[in-house]
């Protein structure tokens, strides 16, 4: 497990601010946030690589705030796998051997399994620099997993490969946090990794995390607007809610039931429906609007739509748009089911 | 465009021939002029071969002493920010822009019995004036620049993760520089190190001023120079270059990068 107690770190132009993080026994966990947000900058002061001026970290029960990296019984793979390129493959995964009593059998048998486990035994006298990145990968895996540490740290390690490559070590790392049972904390910015692989998340923005939960909690009920935006609701927007109906703009949706000091809305973009309006007219419970842009991204396309005065973004599939004849400036009906509506 | 056609190339390649001949035409003249007798001769004065040692062994010294003490700043300043970095790193390069006679005073003007650490020095028997010790001293102080910027160089081309991701595996700080950092920047400590023998086997103005006795190769040139004139003081200098030609290839020869040659 992974305890952050205010931790706070101070580099030239960034700063994290009293980060608390509480990470379980055997869980899998990922930090996501945008570049910049300090994401690797919590790995490496969980690693003890960095500073810190304040605050704690408890890894697996033992207080290693003050402690030195080697002590701290923390594996890190890199997103560039940061492999030593003057050993071979063998080389590399055995380097921290001798300092875990890597001479004894219990060593030497783990090492042999995870070669094997990991498909490298070909692969032991080659120059890491001729490896291609899903085996780099592997072979960084393989070093962290050589020396059985009590925590396992990833920054952003499927970032840098191919789509195919990723999907494998993907699967690889589900298997191996299943089989080992190791306490897992992954940097990414893929919301895929976070789907697949995590059973919570934390995001961070800025030095500081927004929110925490399970992936359904955050990707579903983000506590912020930052968070709302972050995990692509795209339609993010000022609103007002007094005695059950929501005004965003000059817009009024009717929501039973709420009221309070809500100040944002949150809307998915595939949760906004159009439908074709020439004429301008719009059904009892639609809004009247104008497709203002659209950009075709392949299969889908993205429309902004411009109602009263306020802008929704929404996507469509690229055939549905051709088939209704839509097109900049095309007058639209514009529906929001209350249920998708997400008050923050 | 064709690179043949490109003016720019025939510029690039005009101005490369007229720099290469300007480096090479004195030395070559200088390398031809004298006869095979008089190189011979010259190899047989028993003063030339031991300036000619004398320089070699006291610049070796001042490498060595570059790489002991220079290596751990070289890294400090390549790994590290922090306040008065850029004052550390010009205090360095100091040696390589300051007169180098001023050099040799104001070594001398520390090495004397009114300043405290010439008469520590002293005390423990260090000699500055007229002595090896003195001559190491100045080859040392003239070369340091060229170790240090050379091996930081070195230690800035090596990813730091590579030392956090061995500091994670159970190294220590130490055992962190002896297995990832050395075997990765050797070559560029070497190539320092080249560099600062190299400055200090051609040093002359400060050397003067330190130490006139016992004679360096340079000063020995200048010696022979200045009373025998042209004739007698080019053999001398070209047994200087040659012996330094082949210290300083073999010594890149070894530090060459297979990979990169292949």
């Amino acid at each position: 497990m992974i305890h952050l107690h205010r931790l706070s770190v101070r580099l030239p132009g960034f700063s994290l601010k009293s980060v608390d993080l509480s990470i379980e026994q055997g869980e899998f966990f990922c930090l996501l946030g945008p570049t910049g947000a300090g994401k690797t900058l919590i790995l490496e002061s969980v690693a003890g690589i960095v500073s810190i001026v304040d605050g704690r970290i408890i890894v697996s029960g033992r207080d290693v705030t003050g402690l030195p990296p080697e002590w701290r019984g923390v594996g890190i793979v890199y997103q560039d796998c940061a492999l030593f390129p003057h050993l071979n493959v063998e080389k590399n995964i055995h380097y921290g051997l001798r300092y875990h009593n890597g001479s004894n059998r219990e060593g030497r048998t783990r090492c042999r399994d995870l070669i094997d486990r990991l498909g490298l035994a070909s692969l032991l006298n080659r120059s890491v620099m001729t490896l291609s990145g899903g085996e780099k990968q592997r072979v960084a895996l393989a070093r962290a997993l050589a020396t059985a540490p009590t925590v396992l740290l990833l920054d952003e390690p499927l970032a840098s490969l191919d789509p195919c490559f990723r999907e494998d070590i993907r699967d690889l790392f589900r298997s191996l946090h299943r089989e080992t049972g190791l306490t897992v904390l992954m940097v990414t910015h893929d919301f895929t990794d976070a789907h697949s692989l995590a059973q919570r998340v934390a995001i961070l923005n800025d030095g500081h995390i927004e929110q925490t939960g399970t992936v359904d909690e955050v990707f579903r009920r983000p506590s912020t607007a930052f968070v709302a935006d972050f995990v692509g609701m795209k339609n993010v927007l000022p609103v007002r809610v007094k005695n059950g109906t929501l005004s965003i703009g000059a817009l009024a949706l009717a929501m039973p039931g709420e009221n309070g000091t809500h100040r944002f809305a949150a809307i998915r973009p595939e949760h906004i429906y159009l439908h074709h309006a020439p004429s301008g007219v719009v059904s009892g419970d639609g809004f009247a609007g104008r497709i203002t842009a659209i950009s075709n991204q392949g299969l889908l396309a993205e429309l902004a739509v411009e109602a009263s005065g306020v802008t929704f973004k929404t996507v469509m599939l690229a055939s549905s748009l051709m088939e209704m004849g839509l097109r900049q400036g095309a007058a639209v009906d514009l529906h929001i089911d209350p249920a998708d509506v997400h008050l923050i | 465009m064709q690179p043949g056609r490109d003016p720019l190339v025939w510029l690039a390649v005009a101005s490369s021939t007229v720099i290469v001949a300007f480096i090479l035409v004195p030395l070559v003249e200088m390398m031809t002029q004298p006869t095979m007798a008089s190189l011979k001769e010259t190899l047989m004065d028993r003063d030339v071969i031991r300036s000619i040692r004398l320089s070699m062994v006291t610049s070796g010294a001042a490498a060595l002493i570059a790489l002991v003490f220079g290596t751990p700043l070289a890294y400090l300043l390549a790994r590290h920010r922090f306040p008065g970095k850029k004052i550390l790193e010009s205090i360095i390069d100091l040696p390589i822009m300051i007169p180098h006679p001023v050099v040799g005073i104001a070594l001398l003007s520390i090495a004397g019995r009114n300043h405290p650490l010439g008469r520590l020095m002293q005390a423990l028997g260090l000699e500055i004036m007229g002595t090896v010790t003195g001559l190491i001293a100045v080859l040392t102080f003239v070369g340091l620049p060229f170790y240090i910027n050379t091996a930081k160089a070195g230690f800035e081309e090596i990813p730091p993760r590579l030392e956090h991701v061995s500091r994670s595996l159970g190294a220590s700080a130490g055992g962190t520089f002896f297995r990832v950092t050395l075997p990765l920047a050797w070559r560029h400590m070497v190539v320092g190190g080249i560099m600062c023998m190299a400055r200090a086997v051609s040093e002359f103005g400060a050397v003067i001023i330190v130490a006139y006795h016992p004679m360096v190769a340079p000063v020995m040139i200048y010696e022979r120079f200045t009373a025998y004139g042209l004739k007698y003081s080019q053999p001398v200098a070209v047994w200087l270059i040659l012996v330094c030609l082949v210290l300083f290839l073999l010594m890149r020869m070894i530090s060459l990068d297979r990979k990169a040659t292949a």
